[in-house]
């Protein structure tokens, strides 16, 4: 932190490959300022030196041809240098260490979802040990999204249809900022997720305690966590409500207040009672049964294991 | 040849001193007017109302963003106002702006011809420009757009009614306004190709062409081979959403990275069609306040045709993290450093054209003067993104905003703006008011560097663009941007009462106001008809400031502008001082031929009839001896 503190320009640098990317910012920075002062005085030097006066006559245009030659090659020699430089920045941070650990990254709308090693997801959140090299691996199940990390100084679009990587070595504890990049509808903006960069422990444990409901959680993350509290917590973290309502008004998909318990329409013309399994199926296969009216929602596929299923169950009984 | 010698058909040859402006009046004989300078006029009207309607969107979406969270509208209506913002300004404004507005009345005043080659063709863009603006307009009030201008699939293509995952938004007549519109730049861009390379005037060598000539030049080639790839993608685009077609959609097995390199294919070489107009006013203002040739002719020419070569090898940059290959990005990123090159060497030599000038800051100037300041800018900014490992970070935030609208606003509409100033009394013959002039000015160049300036750095601090809320730590950066969006909405209200009271109330233009030395300053304000009294000859250069006498320069040709304003008829061969003053005859010998010419009737020298080269050989001769007396030094 004390190494790479947030500049008036730059925020707070907390990869290995942030430096470089930082180091070259400021370089043309301070090459384009000087630039720009000298273009600028020389400009206003001129205009009040040369200002019209009565009988002073313009110099004629003479021929310039070594001046204009010097001035056209010059700054070549300076941009194959700078060139030379960023190009050699880039390839070395796509370049993934040996042994790096996969973090698989979907991009949906309007939600990052990630998935460790181990096989277990999760939203908007990312935990990543310190000083461990990480490959991100990215697609995404709808439109076009961009990964971007702001503290690690990284950037890559999540493409459907294809994968895509990035890879970075977090090198400072604490928290950075997640944003989608490329635009992506209604919430593009809201597409947002943190990355908690922790010690080798911590990352563990976390790994351990993901799946396994939390002593706390809710808004404020310190109320004493139920089934129905966690499931909130989830149903947050996952964007559902971007499309789904609990207060009973009308989004891009039904409303979930007072679902439970009752009949539903469908939209192929039968109704279907809102008991566990339905709602069950309604997370791990959105499209097995669509409610009536919805049918040209495509509701992103969600994956979950038991307890959290468990837990959104249990929100969705407490939406009276 | 479509070329017509008598643009009203069914009508008398008009009266060859009245003004364009004069003559038939009521709307038929400009709907249906075949000048370029009326479609011009036309053109200019469009423009500023789209430009206006732009700058209605730019301010919603500014002042949306005056706190977090929702200020005055939902995300989905701001989705719809930055994107209508990009389209409408893109396609409707920056695109026609200099070429089709300004070039259209400019070009073949400056080339000293009566008409473009094609003007029915010239007619028709404009009508294919209106048309295609009515498909924009329909889709705004069907909900308009909210892919941003870029379109990008599958966002744009895939139907939500038949269980897409794009927009349910209108982009299909979107897309189909900015397909149409195309086609309307395409035959501005052929019809300026032709009358560059057929319908200048005797004497009007390559060498001698004004350096916004050359400029429009140089965009024509773009428009002509860059527009029908944009022409295509959209209708793949329309294809795919409209049909289902699998081109994009990886969902039907398309690839949706093809699409924004078919765009920006386009799209880039247009940043060239917005900017490389733009530095040919800069170009003509610098030289006419400077009074002097700008320095390196040549080369400033060249360069706007190397921008318009290199412009066409950089789209990838736009897509350095949308998964392209590392060495795909690495040649794309060698290639974009070469842009640098013909920009500097134009702001170089409009530096050194001020040294040992004879300087004036009337406000045409300061609109040319704030262009290189602000166009450096844009310039110097590009190089960061150009840098692959500084774009990663960059790419897609509001650096990248502020960077292309230093170059498309401090640019574009400086030289826009300038131009409108420089050449306003020659289009419409009255005078705006200076003092008002510069006040405009201050505000726009002030309320610009805060607007801008401010995104630079929100934008290198990480705030991502198109996005309706944003994280409260950059709530002050965005505050600060829209107040000096603000300031300069208000320049720009303040320049358009100051042209609506000058085409109300204006004094009457002088042929010359500014004292310049190019050829479009030596005809009456407005100019007749046909352009000139009679067909000029060229024996100079437009800038050929030492071949002027001290009175001229000091008092803006008023030894011409006397004789001009003297007779009420048309020239007679043999009344010395009515010689045509449009001429820039700088010794006896060829107004005397001009002289014999008349006497003869003959009319052959400078008709858009295709007898272009038909100059008689003593006149070629007569040339070739000017050329090495007076431009020698560059033969």
């Amino acid at each position: 932190m004390i190494l790479a503190p947030e500049t008036f320009q730059l925020p707070r640098s907390m990869s290995a490959e942030a430096p470089s990317a930082d180091g070259l910012y400021m370089d043309i920075y301070w090459f384009s300022l000087v630039f720009l002062v000298v273009i600028t005085a020389a400009m206003l030097y001129f205009i009040v030196k040369y200002r019209r006066k009565p009988g002073v006559r313009p110099e004629r245009t003479r021929d310039l041809t070594k001046l204009e030659i010097f001035w056209t090659v010059t700054p070549l020699i300076f941009l194959v240098i700078i060139f030379h430089v960023s190009f050699e920045a880039y390839v070395k941070n796509a370049t993934a260490a040996e042994g790096a650990m996969e973090i698989r990254v979907r991009g949906k709308k309007w939600s990052w979802e990630f998935e460790y090693p181990n096989g277990s997801r999760e939203a908007k959140e990312l935990t990543l040990p310190v000083n461990k090299p990480v490959k991100f691996i990215l697609s995404s199940d709808d439109v076009i999204h961009s990964f971007f990390v702001r503290e690690f100084r990284v950037k890559r679009d999540a493409v459907p249809g294809q994968y895509s990587y990035i890879a970075v070595t977090p090198t400072e504890l604490g928290d950075a900022q997640i944003f989608c990049a490329e635009f992506c509808g209604t919430s593009h903006s809201d597409m947002l997720g943190t990355v908690h960069v922790v010690t080798d422990e911590q990352f563990r444990k976390h790994l351990d305690d993901m799946d396994k409901m939390p002593e706390v959680c809710g808004d404020t993350g310190k109320e004493p966590c139920t089934p129905a509290l966690w499931g909130r917590t989830l149903f947050v973290k996952n964007g559902c409500p971007t499309c789904h309502s609990v207060d009973g008004s009308k989004g891009n998909a039904p409303s979930l207040k007072g679902v439970f318990g009752t009949m539903q329409p469908m939209s192929v013309g039968s109704d279907t009672m809102a008991d566990e399994n339905y709602v069950r199926e309604s997370i791990l296969r959105p499209q097995a049964k669509i409610v009536k009216g919805y049918s040209n929602v495509q509701m992103p596929l969600f994956v979950f294991k038991d307890p959290q299923t468990d837990a959104l169950i249990a929100y969705v009984k407490s939406l009276k | 040849m479509a070329a017509v010698t008598t643009p009203h058909t069914g009508h008398h040859e008009p009266d060859p001193t009245e003004s364009y402006l004069g003559g038939e009046t009521g709307i038929k004989s400009w709907i249906f007017t075949l000048d370029h300078k009326r479609i011009g006029v036309m053109y200019l009207i469009s423009v500023t109302i789209a430009f206006l309607l732009g700058g209605v969107f730019a301010l919603l979406v500014r002042t949306e963003h005056l706190s977090h969270g929702r200020t005055i509208m939902d995300a989905d209506t701001y989705n719809r106002m930055f994107s209508l913002h990009g389209v409408v300004m893109v396609f409707l404004f920056i695109i026609p702006s200099i070429p089709a507005a300004m070039g259209n009345i400019i070009l073949p005043i400056q080339l000293g011809t009566k008409d473009v080659a094609f003007p029915r063709l010239n007619l028709m863009s404009l009508y294919i420009y209106i048309i295609g603006a009515c498909f924009g307009l329909y889709s705004m009030v069907h909900g308009g757009v909210d892919t941003g201008w870029t379109f990008y699939t599958p966002y744009s293509s895939s139907d939500p009614t038949h269980g897409g995952v794009g927009t349910p938004a209108a982009v299909l007549p979107m897309t189909l306004a900015a397909f149409i519109m195309g086609f309307s730049s395409i035959l501005t861009g052929v019809n300026f190709i032709a009358t560059v390379h057929k319908m200048r005037a005797p004497g009007l060598t390559w060498r001698r062409l004004p350096l916004f000539i050359w400029a429009l030049y140089a965009t024509s080639i773009i428009q002509v081979l860059a527009t029908p790839v944009l022409a295509i993608t959209l209708l793949l685009l329309t294809m795919e959403r409209f049909l289902g077609l699998g081109i994009f959609d990886p969902h039907l097995g398309g690839d949706p990275v093809l699409y924004q390199h078919f765009f920006w294919f386009y799209s880039h070489p247009a940043v060239y069609i917005m900017i490389v107009p733009g530095m040919g006013v800069v170009s003509e203002i610098i030289a006419t306040f400077a009074r002097r040739e700008v320095v390196g002719y040549m080369f400033v020419a060249m360069s706007s045709l190397g921008l318009a070569l290199v412009g066409f090898l950089v789209w990838g940059h736009h897509l350095f993290v949308a998964g392209m290959s590392e060495y795909a990005a690495m040649v794309f990123s060698a290639l974009t450093f070469l842009v640098a090159i013909p920009s500097g060497v134009k702001v170089f030599n409009w530096v050194a054209t001020l040294y040992k000038g004879s300087i004036s800051l009337e406000s045409p100037m300061l609109w040319g003067l704030g262009f290189i300041f602000l166009f450096t800018i844009g310039g110097l900014t590009g190089l960061f993104l150009g840098m692959l490992a500084v774009d990663v970070h960059l790419h897609d935030t509001y650096f990248v905003v502020a960077h292309f609208h230093y170059v498309m606003v401090g640019g574009t509409v400086m030289g826009f703006v300038g131009g409108l100033h420089y050449w306003w009394p020659k289009f419409t013959g009255k005078m705006y008011d200076e003092r008002m002039a510069r006040v405009g000015f201050a505000f726009v160049f002030i309320g610009f560097n805060v607007t801008f300036l401010t995104q630079f750095v929100i934008g290198s601090r990480g705030m991502p663009r198109r996005y309706y809320n944003y994280l409260p730590e950059y709530e002050l950066g965005h505050q600060i941007s829209t107040i000096g969006s603000y300031l300069l909405g208000l320049g720009f209200f303040v320049l358009l009462v100051m042209f609506i009271q000058s085409l109300r109330s204006g004094k009457p233009a002088p042929r010359n106001p500014w004292g310049s030395a190019a050829l479009e300053w030596q005809t009456p304000s407005p100019p007749p008809l046909y352009n000139f009294i009679t067909d000029p000859i060229i024996t100079r250069g437009p800038y050929d400031y030492h071949l002027a006498t001290e009175a001229e320069l000091d008092e803006g040709w008023a030894e011409l502008d006397a004789r001009l304003a003297a007779p009420k008829k048309p020239h007679l061969a043999h009344d010395k001082p009515h010689t045509p003053s449009n001429v820039l005859a700088s010794d006896d010998e060829s107004a005397a031929k001009l002289d014999r010419d008349a006497e003869a009737g003959k009319d052959t020298t400078a008709h858009p009839d295709g007898k272009m080269d038909d100059v008689s050989p003593d006149l070629k001769g007569k040339q070739k001896t000017d050329d090495s007396g007076d431009d020698g030094k560059k033969d």
